[in-house]
């Protein structure tokens, strides 16, 4: 059946020059109620079926639109790149595999870090993109990060890591694992400064990612029925040497078990967020001159 | 106690057996000469064979089943050696072990993950081969709270495959546990001096091993994952973790390189599990010396130095335009 496509492949990863997203026109079959589904619908559905609120998984830049106020933020410290310090080769070169997973997705790496106003409060984001080698997190997505949490010491914002990730990436070996200690020690040094840290948990959000910073949030927030955990199903399925129950390792287990603050839909999450910072004590910004009005200043003054 | 032969040390294996065979008959002048010799030739074949090991060789021998443990190294380079149990919240951990000690007259905390190596099944299964689960780490963190209470170094020896990748992990936040270490640590106001010393495995390592110096044992290994699972994953197939074992950049001299240990801390030449009292006597040095170091340190500059140590990881793999 040519004229639907399964949607289990990342979408909307995309800048807007190189648009990964399922083109318009195509039909969606949702994974949880089998309903097809107009894809300009579920897009305008934040990629959440309407019939059975499955999440679909989505990317990072889509992430961001759905958290800023009018989809506008500021992207920081674009120009990271990993210098494969390995030398990594497994059936093919890791070099190879960086550059055409750069060539297919628009990204240097598997993190996008911006700041912007999330319902009028300043704020600092990090969303992960499990379209670049399974969101995996290597020298670049733990120096990005760190990075995210130091404006947030420095600003004073509070800081949101969106999480998406399969773990630390192999293909950077040890130094992938010691992004753990880097970030959760820039996220000690936030905690101490009183600014809080919020960790929002996606599908799919395991390993090194889970046992860092996803678990460190002041608040930890998933989305519904996100596979949330430390080793990969199939690992503990070959210790246990049995098939694990449905839901385990899903939000709602995790919430069950004390790891988690909340579950949120989607379609709730900046609201819930911008709620809770507000108790939490944040201050919506002042509201900033139009930029063509920053622009026309800047050039006077020259 | 016989020692396990690696594949690759059959030449060692074969100037053992003639050394045991010569050593069980009567004593002569002959023979003690004839033993002597062996003697030698079985120091240079080991240096030998140890002195080209691959990395998947150092794999085997950083697991081997004779491979000095935390408590070897702890009764015979410290005094007092006092275990203490539990993480107040769940079960003691017989994977992890925390004991307050003297190490040459000082007091310190000892923390380490403990395979059962060097006993029966039945001890191995004890200290679930060496899988801390989450009370593991809390059972850890507790002890190093104690440690900065009261002035006490931390000195952290590693040696795990992994944490314990099982149910009763995930249900109980073995991922939580990790990351509250490694946010603890960082911040913790007491020196910590690493030791990885066996196999330093991924995340379950790394859950006690932040600290102001990190030592690693000559023939240790330290990876974000096990060879046989990046083969799985990456080849599809496990038994190419030869291959793997290569690629992962785990050994010792590859850590230097890459900034992430300080220091290697040598082994007798056929490996620690050949010897343990001369493995001792060889990390007694390096780990007096790292301790003076970061014990002579402002608390406050000590702090600092350990933040930008982390905070500096990983940058020989970042090029910035
Ligand atoms: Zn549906």
């Amino acid at each position: 059946m040519a004229w639907f496509k399964k949607a289990r492949k990342p979408m909307g990863s995309a800048t807007a020059e190189k648009p990964s997203r399922v083109p318009e026109g195509l039909w969606v079959k949702c994974p949880g109620c089998a309903q097809v589904l107009y894809n300009k619908d579920l897009e305008s559905n934040l990629h959440v079926c309407p019939k059975c609120a499955h999440h679909f998984r989505i990317g990072a830049t889509e992430r961001l639109r759905i958290l800023f106020d009018e989809g506008r933020w500021t992207e920081h410290h674009t120009g990271l790149a990993s210098t494969d310090p390995l030398h990594f080769t497994d059936t093919k070169a890791y070099r190879d595999r960086l550059r055409a997973t750069i060539d297919a997705t628009g990204m240097t790496d598997a993190v996008v870090v911006a700041t912007g106003r999330l319902e009028g409060l300043d704020v600092v984001v990090a969303a992960m993109e499990y379209a670049f080698i399974g969101g995996s997190m290597g020298v670049v997505v733990g120096e990005k990060i760190t990075r995210a949490i130091e404006i947030g010491v420095d600003r004073r914002q509070p800081v949101i890591v969106v999480s998406s990730s399969g773990g630390a990436r192999m293909m950077e070996g040890v130094l992938s694992l010691m992004q753990m200690a880097k970030i959760s020690a820039a996220l000690a040094r936030l905690d101490r400064a009183r600014v809080p840290f919020i960790s929002v948990l996606t599908d799919p959000t395991t390993g090194g990612v889970t046992a860092s910073f996803a678990m460190l949030g002041d608040l930890n927030i998933a989305e519904p029925k996100a596979l949330i955990g430390f080793a990969g199903p199939r690992v503990i399925e070959q210790t246990i040497k049995q098939k694990l129950p449905d839901g385990f390792q899903r939000s709602e287990f995790l919430l069950e078990h004390g790891m988690l603050d909340l579950i949120v839909d989607r379609r709730e999450m900046k609201a819930v967020l911008a709620r809770l910072l507000r108790l939490l004590g944040a201050a919506p910004a002042p509201v900033e001159p139009p930029v063509e009005m920053a622009t026309a200043v800047e050039a006077d003054q020259r | 106690m016989p020692i396990d032969i690696l594949d690759f040390e059959k030449p060692i294996g074969a100037l053992l057996k003639e050394i045991d065979a010569l050593s069980a008959q009567p004593r002569t002048r002959e023979r003690q000469q004839a033993i002597d010799a062996l003697e030698r030739r079985l120091e240079a074949t080991r240096s030998e064979i140890y002195g080209r090991l691959t990395p998947w060789q150092r794999v085997m021998v950083a697991r081997h089943a004779n491979r000095p443990t935390v408590l070897e190294y702890a009764s015979r380079l410290f005094t007092e050696v006092t275990e203490i149990s539990g993480d107040r919240r769940f079960a003691d951990d017989h994977a992890m072990v925390t004991a307050f000690a003297r190490y040459k007259e000082t007091p310190v905390l000892i923390v380490g993950h403990h395979k059962g190596g060097g006993g029966d099944t039945k001890q191995k299964v004890y200290r679930n081969f060496g899988y801390a689960k989450p009370e593991g780490y809390r059972k850890a963190l507790r002890a190093m709270k104690l440690a900065e209470k009261f002035g006490c170094p931390v000195l952290a020896f590693v040696d795990t495959p992994a944490a314990f990748p099982g149910v009763e992990s995930e249900e109980r936040g073995v991922a939580e546990a990790i990351a509250v270490n490694l946010r603890e640590m960082a911040a913790l106001d007491t020196p910590i001096i690493v030791i990885v010393h066996g196999e330093g495995g991924s995340g379950g390592a790394l859950g006690i091993a932040v600290g102001d110096r990190i030592l690693m044992h000559e023939f240790a290994i330290y990876s974000v994952i096990p060879p046989e699972g990046c083969a799985a994953i990456l080849w599809r197939d496990s038994n190419r973790k030869v291959e793997a074992a290569e690629a992962l950049k785990l050994t010792a001299p590859d850590l230097v390189r890459f900034e992430v240990i300080d220091a290697i801390v040598p082994e007798p030449p056929g490996g620690a599990h050949t010897d343990h009292d001369r493995a001792a006597a060889l990390l007694d040095e390096p780990l007096a010396r790292a301790l003076a170091e970061v014990s002579a340190m402002d608390p406050a500059a000590r702090l600092e130095a350990r933040y930008r140590k982390f905070r500096a990881m990983g940058s020989v793999g970042i090029r910035e335009s």
